[in-house]
């Protein structure tokens, strides 16, 4: 995998990325990159499902928000090292996928998109009920929790490294899954799951696993994003919005190309907050969104790097 | 045990209504295999339509349920040229993501509108009094006007030659063009239809409860469970399944608390999807 330009040119832009902020010493630029590194990571990630597979999961955000409640109450009442939690999350989150992908990857096409949405709805209810887990109000952290980090002040750049981190290893993972015998497994599904299966491809396993892997990065950034915040409840832990979004991202950048979800996610975030803070647009966020989503939906449904690779392919050689 | 026979009661009346938003999404789904996640927000526009004519125009709250209907069907016409006609044969990704960006569209537009605060629109009705336990007047007539519009539907789909030329569509697209049916326009039609049953169940259901402009959601994810249950592209199993989750929802009030209700539904849902993809009713049958 090494031996190829893409996956140093991955790691060399997130280095800059991680470098950016530290260098110019801009917290709020250091904040506006996170929240796209954040993004980033739940596009790219779900690009493995939508794009390489061809299912859509409209519930990918609860992997993100039970990533972020495990880890919170492991740091919160448990006092365990909050990297320590965010990887217990992130492997509670995958295995508890990998059993209900087995159950509900039997269904296909629409009926799986619904019942991503079942479960979204009934986790986020669930969880609105657990008392250990502060019910409605959610959970709130100390201000010591961020002691071993250094106090907030150091830890809130900790975490920021981190979460470049794991947006690194999950543009890593995309391209290393897109380059394997298993990613062509998975792109066979998508394109025709009935051929891939009498080809040899053991459609079910393979689904499951790409639902299991696609949890586990979101569920770490989860742990360490609400980390961050310092709190977390659920209706900020299971948007159904924020799930769309990253759909909308993944579609705007490309679907089933590697750092396509990744543009895409970067534009719509940060344009995002140009149309928040630009006073005109702030009611009709929602609605460029949309008219978006539509127009990309309806004329390009390649997304850009789509588009880019139509008018010059030999961008496919070295764009991914 | 009086009092759980008259929570059932309710929970069968206001079933009804879920019913009836179910048909407008397992229709469509019917005709032409998209599921229209534009559905929360078309029911939130009945709403609406009810809070304009009643309380901007001053007109009995009834008189909203024609007008839903007929600007419910313009409306989805409108909507089958934009959003779904050019996903028709495309990979099922597409159509969903199409309305889910219609979705997103009319959820900003009304919340621009209108806000995100409640809004309530009282509905005059005498109720029925029975051993003690009052069965609320606008429960019932909402159960009774969602099972005469299903009668409609009823006779629009099995009486009338475009009820016919929908049917066959449903069955097979092909084949219906080939005997000279105009599918696009058929199918343009179903989805004026299927948002018309939308609309108006959401009419209905802000005369009974209170409203805003995001309840909309709620009903679609309960349409979801309710089309589910019922089996998919099936209207009168959407009706029975409506009746079912009523049902489930007034056996289980007086028994948990109101915050469960919800974790039952989906649970019901997830499994009943898992176990029964063609419908609890279908597998009945077998």
């Amino acid at each position: 995998m090494w031996r190829r330009a893409f996956p140093w040119v991955i790691a060399s832009a997130a280095l800059l990325y991680a470098l950016f902020p530290y260098v110019t010493n801009d917290v709020q630029l250091r904040e506006s990159l996170l929240l796209a590194a954040v993004y980033i990571i739940l596009a790219s990630n779900l690009n493995l499902v939508i794009g390489y597979a061809g299912y859509v999961n409209f519930g990918n955000i609860v992997f993100f928000g039970l990533g972020g409640y495990i880890c919170l109450y492991l740091v919160n009442d448990l006092q365990w090292p909050v990297i320590l939690a965010a990887l217990a999350g992130a492997a509670g989150v995958s295995a508890l996928a990998l059993v209900f992908g087995l159950g509900i990857l039997r269904l296909r096409g629409a009926f799986f998109a619904l019942a991503t949405i079942g479960v979204n709805a009934a986790i986020a209810q669930l969880v609105t009920n657990f008392e250990p887990w502060g019910g409605a109000t959610g959970i709130y952290l100390a201000i010591d929790a961020y002691e071993p980090l250094g106090g907030p002040m150091q830890a809130l750049w900790t975490i920021y490294l981190l979460i470049v981190g794991l947006m690194a290893a999950s543009l890593l993972a995309s391209y290393a899954i897109r380059n394997s015998k298993f990613g062509l497994g998975l792109i066979a599904i998508g394109e025709n799951e009935n051929a891939a299966a009498v080809l040899g491809v053991p459609t079910p396993l393979y689904k499951a696993l790409i639902y299991s892997a696609s949890a586990f990065l979101p569920a770490m950034a989860g742990g360490l994003y609400f980390f961050k915040s310092g709190i977390i409840e659920p209706g900020g832990a299971f948007s159904l919005r924020t799930s769309i979004e990253a759909i909308v991202m993944v579609m705007l950048g490309g679907s089933g190309t590697v750092i396509g979800p990744a543009l895409g996610a970067f534009l719509y975030e940060e344009s995002r907050g140009y149309l928040l803070t630009a006073e005109a647009f702030s009611h009709f966020q929602l609605v460029i969104a949309g008219t978006l989503l539509l127009m990309i939906v309806t004329f390009v449904p390649g997304g850009l790097l789509g588009f880019v690779h139509r008018w010059w392919p030999r961008t496919r050689r070295w764009l991914e | 045990m009086v009092g759980i026979l008259a929570s059932v009661i309710d929970g069968v009346l206001v079933g009804a209504v879920y019913g009836l938003a179910a048909m407008g999404m397992t229709l469509i789904w019917g005709v032409m295999n998209v599921f229209n996640l534009a559905h929360g927000p078309i029911i939130m526009l009945g709403m609406f339509v009810l809070y304009l004519v009643a309380t901007a125009f001053g007109l009995p709250p009834y008189a909203a349920i024609p007008a839903t209907i007929i600007f419910g069907f313009f409306f989805g016409v409108a909507l089958y040229w934009i959003a779904v006609h050019r996903m028709i044969g495309r990979p099922e990704l597409m159509s969903l993501l199409s309305t889910f960006a219609v979705n997103l569209i009319l959820i900003g537009l009304g919340t621009a509108l209108w806000t995100t605060s409640p809004y309530n629109v009282p509905v005059e009705m005498p109720g029925v009094t029975w051993q003690g336990y009052t069965f609320t007047g606008t429960h019932i007539v909402a159960a009774a006007l969602a099972a005469v519009i299903a009668g409609l539907l009823y006779l629009l789909l099995y009486r009338t030659r475009i009820g016919k030329a929908i049917r066959a569509v449903a069955n097979n697209r092909e084949a219906a063009e080939l005997s000279g049916i105009p599918t696009t326009q058929v199918l343009s039609f179903a989805f004026g239809v299927g948002v018309a049953l939308a609309g108006v169940s959401g009419t209905l259901i802000a005369t009974l409860f209170p409203f805003t402009v995001l309840s909309g959601e709620i009903y679609q994810l309960k349409s979801f469970v309710v089309t589910v249950l019922g089996g998919l592209g099936n209207p009168a199993g959407a009706l029975m399944g409506g009746i079912a989750l009523g049902l489930v929802e007034g056996l289980a009030t007086p028994f948990m608390p109101v915050s469960w209700i919800p974790i039952v539904e989906f649970g019901l849902f997830v499994l009943c999807l898992i176990a029964f993809p063609r419908g609890l009713f279908s597998a009945l049958k077998r």
